[in-house]
């Protein structure tokens, strides 16, 4: 059944968003910490596990899959609600922080991703 | 015409589906034709919703794009954080464990490291246009870090209405350049793995930014860029009121 897959995976999300606030609360920080990330990482474990293959194989499988494919449409709708006009409106210092933040960055990704792959590279 | 407008705003999450469908298929057929599939057809559709957001957002007033004109408000259900977030963690599935285990503490490290970056980029620029109050150059290099991190600061350490305003703007900016400016330079910075992209993730943390960016570059790595990122702007709420507001405190 499609909908088992669905339901395993809203039940991911909505664990993952109750632990992700609950750190919140606890740190006394107003916002969910990680809660999709935790979520995903469910989703991980039930699809790499053995128990869950009646929520993750077949029928079940498509119905995350649907979700999964669903996902660049959904973002494209998401770009197009996203507040463009405000952020012009910010003016210099709002567009040329961002833009530095983006540019520094996006310079770092190479050099911490040498360091996972050496830390990688150390384990083998 | 008011047919028109019951059955649409009506049925609008359906409407939703049909237009960003239509923008999608355009979309593949412009990469195709115009630039022979070098530019990722997903990234043409991710650069016009944010056009067809800034025409929405003039013509409108409002802060929601498109989603502010009546007939289209179902993109508004569709790109929300609710299906975001649930597209998001399907995504997941497949993904190895390994792969995550593999990128871990890369990724843990990206996620601080990143945070500290932008926010001190930031507080420098802050600086340079003339704020010399710690509350407004904490918020505004808070804003940097991601656009909920700047008036959750602000907020929380009583910054002025403006600045937190400045902060969304300065956090709208940073997500909307990375969704444009992910595919144009994930060649030049490695991005084509895994571990790059759960440091990607961690480092940029705009979750919408990482979403398009990495949806434009390669469907295949969004689960792991979107893993990291999802931290990012809890550990941005934690730091930014507390430990990096007593620091610019302590300078200024």
């Amino acid at each position: 059944m499609i909908v088992y897959g669905v339901a395993l995976l809203s039940g991911c999300l909505i664990l993952g968003m109750l632990i992700g606030e609950s750190i919140g609360v606890f740190l006394n920080v107003d916002a969910n910490v990680g809660g999709v990330g935790i979520a995903m990482i469910f989703l991980v474990l039930a699809s790499n596990s053995e128990k869950f293959k009646a929520l993750t194989e077949g029928a079940a499988g498509s119905g995350i899959k649907f979700w999964s494919a669903m996902y660049i449409p959904i973002v494209v709708a998401m770009a197009a609600r996203q507040d463009v006009a405000g952020a012009t409106e910010g003016g210099l210092l709002a567009v040329v922080a961002g833009v530095a933040a983006v540019a520094v960055s996006f310079a770092l990704v190479p050099v911490l991703s040498r360091i996972g792959s050496s830390a990688a590279g150390n384990e083998d | 015409m008011d047919i028109f407008e019951t059955v649409f705003v009506r049925n609008n999450l359906v409407v939703a589906f049909a237009v960003i469908g239509i923008t999608i298929w355009i979309s593949y057929v412009l990469a195709d034709r115009l630039t022979a599939g070098r530019i990722h057809g997903s990234a043409i559709a991710i650069a016009l919703g944010l056009v067809a957001a800034y025409f929405g957002g003039v013509a409108t007033g409002g802060s929601t794009g498109v989603a502010d004109i009546a007939l289209l408000g179902g993109i508004g259900l569709m790109g929300g954080g609710m299906m975001r977030d649930f597209a998001i963690v399907a995504t997941a599935f497949g993904v190895q464990l390994s792969e995550l285990k593999k990128a871990g503490i890369a990724g843990v490290i990206s996620i601080f490291a990143g945070v500290l970056v932008s926010f001190v980029v930031g507080a420098v620029v802050a600086i340079l246009f003339g704020y010399t109050d710690p509350a407004a150059i904490t918020t505004i290099g808070s804003g940097a870090v991601t656009y909920i991190v700047g008036p959750v600061t602000g907020e929380a350490i009583g910054a002025s209405d403006t600045v937190i305003t400045l902060s969304v703007a300065a956090g709208l900016v940073k997500s909307i350049l990375v969704m444009i400016g992910t595919p144009l330079v994930a060649k030049y910075i490695g991005l084509n793995n895994p571990q790059s992209a759960m440091v990607f993730g961690g480092l940029m943390g705009t979750t919408s930014g990482v979403a398009a960016g990495l949806a434009a570059t390669d469907p295949k790595l969004v689960p792991y860029g979107a893993m990291t990122a999802t931290f990012y702007t809890g550990v941005g709420c934690l730091l930014g009121p507390s430990i990096l507001f007593f620091i610019v405190s302590a300078i200024y």
